[in-house]
């Protein structure tokens, strides 16, 4: 399968591999996808007392364009605020590594993993995840 | 980074090995330099169509593909009219299935053949099983890829017209227990069938001593040309079929059409420097085969490798890496032609059905490659190999949340997984 040079890019060199302490209450793990189907992401995230996901990690079982997706989903939450990670869509991730037809289910798992791991994140922290629109007050969710 | 290898590792440029570097045998092999200048006068000068009878071009031709006919036979111990020229394994396979099954079909309409055949055995059983009325039995193997003879024996009854089982299976390589298949197809009467396409020219193959009713043959896959293959039909007793492409009658009326001189001198040819070369090709391709596995698995653990470990030909080796998917190996190992069990190299997104039918579990079948060794492989590239190999499985495994889990001690059976 011939792949385009972002998402050969993101395979021989990622970003962020690693994990962090999963214990750590301010660390939000997501582990999403089976090994069964050939493809297990772990997604992890580290946001600071304003609400900013200031480090992320991430380690993959996959194919190639499975570890280019969660590569490249690290480098976006970083600097972001967890309800503006929340908005990642599979599309923009399948778009900007230009990801084949077949491989459009790498980019909903990245997807899946960003919103497992600020799952995690909220339930330790009891932190509720914004209302139904969730875009309408995420100030609130950060100011809590 | 950990994955680094300490000592400066020798580049394939300093090895000076041309790369890409093949190693998917399996798939097919590059003609033999020695078939292909066999080959060249039969496309200019010699171009004559070997059935025409009334002048020296045809005749010319005609006695070509006589001598490759009988070439072919020598190799699987035949006599010459019982071989019967065809475009490739997959025509041989459906002229032997579909052919002999409609021809026996009133008094015998059942078949008997094992899960793990090459698709177009498999479909061409199909294809008699849901529209012309036949009862196919498919064979379940055992963890090691061989079949049960016991249940071969259960199986067959006095309504099979044909047992269908192949001689060396081309993801795993294991070699299938010909003989005593054959034995047990004709205590009831019935025909045995083996696609040989992966075997012959690679394991000594007899069809007196082993049995054998019906062999296909594959050029492309014995250092001869693509497009051409034989169908082995046994004479005595006599081994009667239904053509599939009619008109002319070549081929004794089983395969109509111009045989291809060119590529039947090719095939020929491949067979008679097969027939000469298995000892020394074989001791070759045991020792690389040997030497890619032991380096391998010298500096990686968890590896697993598919298909019973005696009964294989030794120039197909297919591993899995545990907890590295595979197709995320092949793109690291991309100046290494190879095969992958993996869903993610199929278009179907269903981990090889083959490895599934050993019972492979599907993360294993997901983190398998197929290592194909042959004629022209040396050991420089399978040196290389082996090292390119244990660095990205090193550094994928790095990446691998089910490797650190494993570290950890965790289970992963125990982990509530969301399939998807």
């Amino acid at each position: 399968m011939a792949y385009g040079e972002k998402l050969i890019d993101h395979y021989e060199n990622p970003r962020n591999i690693g994990s962090l302490d999963k214990n750590a209450t301010d660390v939000g793990t997501g582990l999403v996808g089976a090994p069964a189907c050939g493809d297990v992401m772990k997604l992890q995230i580290k946001v600071n007392a304003a609400g900013v996901i200031e480090d992320a990690k991430f380690k993959t079982f996959g194919c190639g364009s499975a570890i280019a997706s969660s590569s490249l989903v690290t480098e976006w939450v970083k600097g972001k605020t967890v309800d503006e990670a929340e908005t990642i869509k599979n599309t923009q991730i399948a778009q900007h590594l230009a990801l084949p037809p077949v491989k459009i289910h790498c980019s909903v798992l990245a997807e899946d993993a960003i919103k497992a791991a600020i799952a995690d994140y909220r339930r330790k922290t009891g932190k509720a995840a914004p209302a139904a629109a969730a875009a309408s007050e995420p100030a609130k969710v950060a100011a809590e | 980074m950990a994955t680094k290898a300490t000592e400066p590792t020798k580049s394939a440029v300093t090895r000076n090995i041309p790369l890409p570097i093949y190693l998917d045998y399996q798939a097919t092999t590059p003609t033999d330099p020695r078939v292909f200048g066999a080959m060249l006068p039969y496309f200019t000068t010699k171009f004559g169509n070997p059935h025409s009878r009334s002048h020296s071009f045809g005749w010319e031709s005609e006695e070509a593909v006589e001598t490759a006919r009988g070439q072919v036979a020598a190799l699987i111990g035949a006599s010459d009219k019982e071989i019967i020229f065809t475009s490739g394994a997959t025509e041989s396979n459906n002229l032997a299935i579909k052919g002999v099954g409609r021809f026996y079909k009133d008094r015998r309409n059942e078949i008997v053949t094992v899960v793990t055949e090459h698709k177009c055995v498999l479909d061409a059983c199909r294809h008699l099983e849901q529209e012309e009325g036949f009862k196919v039995t498919y064979l379940a193997v055992q963890k090691n890829g061989l079949i049960d003879l016991n249940h071969l024996r259960e199986a067959v009854t006095d309504k099979t017209a044909l047992v269908s089982v192949m001689a060396v299976n081309n993801e795993i390589g294991v070699i299938q227990p010909l003989k005593e298949i054959a034995a047990i197809a004709h205590e009831k009467g019935a025909f045995f069938h083996t696609d040989a396409a992966q075997a012959a020219g690679k394991i000594p193959l007899d069809v007196e001593a082993m049995g054998i009713d019906l062999m296909s043959i594959s050029g492309h896959k014995i250092y001869g040309p693509k497009g051409i293959g034989a169908l082995y039909v046994r004479r005595k007793p006599r081994v009667r079929l239904h053509a599939l492409i009619h008109g002319g009658g070549q081929e004794r009326g089983m395969r109509s059409g111009t045989v291809p001189t060119p590529l039947v001198v090719g095939l020929g040819k491949a067979c008679e420097i097969a027939k000469n070369e298995m000892g020394t090709d074989n001791e070759r391709i045991r020792a690389l085969s040997d030497r890619l596995y032991n380096g391998i698995t010298k500096q990686l653990k968890d590896i697993v490798l598919n298909g019973d470990r005696d009964h294989r030909f030794p120039g197909n080796l297919n591993l899995s890496f545990s907890y590295v998917e595979g197709e995320s190996l092949m793109m690291g190992i991309r100046d290494i032609a190879v095969s992958s069990g993996s869903a993610c190299t199929s278009a179907s997104l269903e981990p090889s059905y083959v490895l599934r039918a050993l019972g492979v579990e599907e993360e294993m079948a997901h983190t398998s490659i197929r290592f194909g060794i042959g004629r022209m492989t040396t050991e420089a590239e399978i040196d290389y190999a082996i090292e390119t190999v244990v660095k990205h499985v090193k550094k994928l495994r790095e990446m691998s949340p089910l490797w650190e889990m494993v570290q950890e001690g965790i289970d992963l059976k125990s982990i509530q997984w969301s399939e998807h």
